[in-house]
């Protein structure tokens, strides 16, 4: 073997191991994220935590219940306000528009969807915060709904579009009107492939902190209603984390290890059981 | 696409009160409409949040003018109000996360497209998948907790030993600062460079690969010499839709940065970028000014994603679409 052939064979061997080094250290990143938050929060996940408000600025011990009665009171709102847009919407690119409209929606909603989440933050403190003069609930989970409309869309639609064409004939021939085909026959094949986007759009913003800072704020108590400040899990990481108590600390670490959990899980449930042998866009 | 055998005759299209009552009856037109107005509402959100920004920003742009962009001063008590250093900030930041990540996520691209065996390829790429749903929020805590100490005792100190005549790596060893926010936000975007990069590695036909194979060359010969490049524009798009994540990312670079408005040459310096003042001061900004210029800065961040993103989404169509993946040079 001459020894340009050696050089060009070691390259070979060096470089292909280098990409597999990359593969292991980026997947290794979610094992160790994965572990640590285990170890750290692990040791402070107790009933109490679940189940107690906040205890007094520097004492010890307290739980976050009103923090993830809060997140599911948001994300309740979120789902109400996008879901149905969304969904609607993704029915409308699919089925009944036209060549042009389709387009720059489909175009807009990639584009809305990349807009940093902060700035949805500003829109719906602009929106509604500005003009009720408070922060509220309702303003929080305004601004997770409009992060959820263009998922819903984009994934409804391609859903629906993989939905054979033999089926909508199917349905004409029986005499459905288009309405009663789309209801009846192609939402229902493509509606796990639906769900799959919605609950994996609410579980991406379950994990939002930056939209909520200047929206639903934050509470130390319960917040009754919809129109009161709310407390919710990744605004008191943020505050618990940059806290100055070592107490806060272990609890930010603990309420952590809660919402990768949540997050975590739904994404693998969801990914696993539902949207078996489809892949859709991720972005 | 359906076709739709019940479409509107002549008769159905003249504006008679019998043919309208018709199509109501129908019922196609009210879910026409109802899904067109759902449709029509994204569209009418995006511009109301412009128009929200352009408008609620107007106070700061009449008083600061393009001098806004120039402007190092960052001063609310003395209503001044200068964007540089966290134009600076975000983009020293994202600058060392694409530097970091771009390297990672292409190889690690190369290795799902090009070796694994499909079954590894897609199980690996769903970890990754998985490694973007994490919060924002769990990277903050795991920089603040984890990172920053590592930094401050072991990495800094070695790279100030080992490259401490650049200006880059000199200064005091704090922790925080524009590096650690650069490599927390790099292990953020690395999961989006992977899977749209091997996406469009994958969008590459076979012949390529075996035309290559055939004329003798290695395996990674024909990787780096013909797939790379013939995926190379939608590679650049993947980039660029990680440099428009890595731009508007808040929490984790908030967490990590140092939060301190001042423009230094040195990456161990405490710095400050746009989402993160945002995330800082927005509710407590006293005063229409204070509050009109960090609209403002949202503006900027927002226009600055809206492009990288719309550019990015251009580059990856125009490779995944055309299939053959080769482009004319």
């Amino acid at each position: 073997m001459n020894a340009r052939l050696m050089w060009r064979k070691t390259l070979n061997v060096t470089m292909l191991s280098l990409t597999g080094v990359c593969v292991l250290i980026t997947v290794s990143v979610l094992f160790f994220i994965l572990g640590y938050l285990v170890y750290n929060g692990g040791k402070d996940l107790s009933w109490s935590f679940f189940t107690r408000l906040p205890a007094p600025v520097g004492e010890v011990g307290g739980g976050m219940a009103n923090a993830i009665l809060g997140s599911l009171k948001l994300l309740f709102l979120a789902a109400l306000f996008g879901v149905p847009i969304g969904l609607l919407g993704g029915v409308y690119l699919s089925e009944f528009g036209g060549r042009t409209l389709p387009f720059i929606v489909r175009y807009t909603a990639d584009l809305l969807n990349g807009v940093p989440s902060i700035v949805i933050g500003i829109f719906a403190y602009a929106l509604i915060v500005m003009p009720m003069h408070h922060f509220s609930t309702l303003a929080g989970g305004f601004a997770l709904g409009i992060m959820v409309i263009p998922t819903v869309l984009r994934n409804t639609e391609s859903f629906l579009s993989e939905v054979p064409s033999s089926l909508r004939e199917g349905a004409f021939a029986m005499g459905a009107n288009k309405w009663k085909m789309v209801a009846t026959v192609v939402l229902p094949a493509a509606s796990r492939g639906i769900l799959t986007g919605v609950l994996l759009a609410l579980a991406r913003v379950a994990g939002e902190t930056a939209p909520l800072l200047f929206t639903a704020f934050g509470n130390r108590y319960w917040s009754p209603g919809w129109m009161q400040p709310t407390s919710s899990l990744p605004v008191i990481i943020y505050t618990y984390a940059t806290g100055p108590y070592e107490d806060w600390h272990r609890q930010a670490w603990a309420a952590g290890l809660v919402l990768l959990g949540l997050v975590l899980v739904t994404n693998i449930l969801v990914r696993a059981f539902l949207s078996r042998g489809t892949s859709f866009e991720r972005s | 696409m359906a076709t739709t055998p019940n479409a509107a005759t002549p008769a159905d299209l003249a504006w008679s009160p019998r043919a309208l009552l018709r199509r109501i009856r129908s019922a196609d037109e009210i879910a026409h409409v109802i899904t067109l107005i759902a449709a029509a509402t994204l569209l009418l959100i995006t511009v109301l949040l412009v128009y929200q920004l352009w408008v609620l920003s107007a106070e700061a742009r009449a008083k600061f003018g393009w001098s806004f962009f120039v402007t190092g001063t960052w001063d609310p008590v003395a209503g001044q109000f200068g964007a540089l250093p966290f134009i600076y900030g975000t983009l020293v930041t994202s600058a060392v996360a694409l530097m970091l990540a771009v390297p990672l996520g292409v190889g690690g691209a190369i290795f799902l497209a090009e070796l694994a065996p499909p079954k590894l390829s897609s199980s690996l790429t769903f970890v990754s998948d998985l490694l973007a749903a994490v919060p924002s929020v769990i990277y903050g805590l795991l920089g603040v907790f984890l990172l920053v100490p590592i930094m401050r005792t072991t990495i800094q100190p070695a790279l100030k030993r080992t490259l401490g005549f650049l200006p880059l790596f000199q200064g005091p060893a704090y922790g925080i600062g524009f590096l650690t926010a650069g490599i927390v936000l790099a292990v953020m975007i690395v999961p989006f460079v992977l899977s749209v990069s091997r996406e469009v590695l994958l969008a590459v036909p076979r012949d390529q690969r075996e035309a290559a194979l055939a004329l003798g060359a290695t395996k990674w010969e024909s990787t780096w010499k013909v797939v790379v490049p013939a995926a190379r524009i939608g590679i650049f798009g993947s980039v660029f839709l990680a440099l428009a994540r890595a731009l508007g990312e808040t929490m984790a670079v908030t967490m990590v940065i140092g939060n301190n408005p001042k423009i230094a040459a040195s990456l161990f310096s405490p710095g400050y970028s746009i989402a993160a003042v945002l995330a800082n001061e927005f509710s407590e900004a006293t005063g229409n000014l204070y509050l009109s210029a960090l609209i403002e800065l949202g503006l900027v961040l927002f226009l600055l994603t809206f492009i990288l993103n719309g550019l990015a989404r251009l580059l990856i169509l125009v490779t995944t679409a055309r299939g053959s993946g080769v482009l004319p040079t």
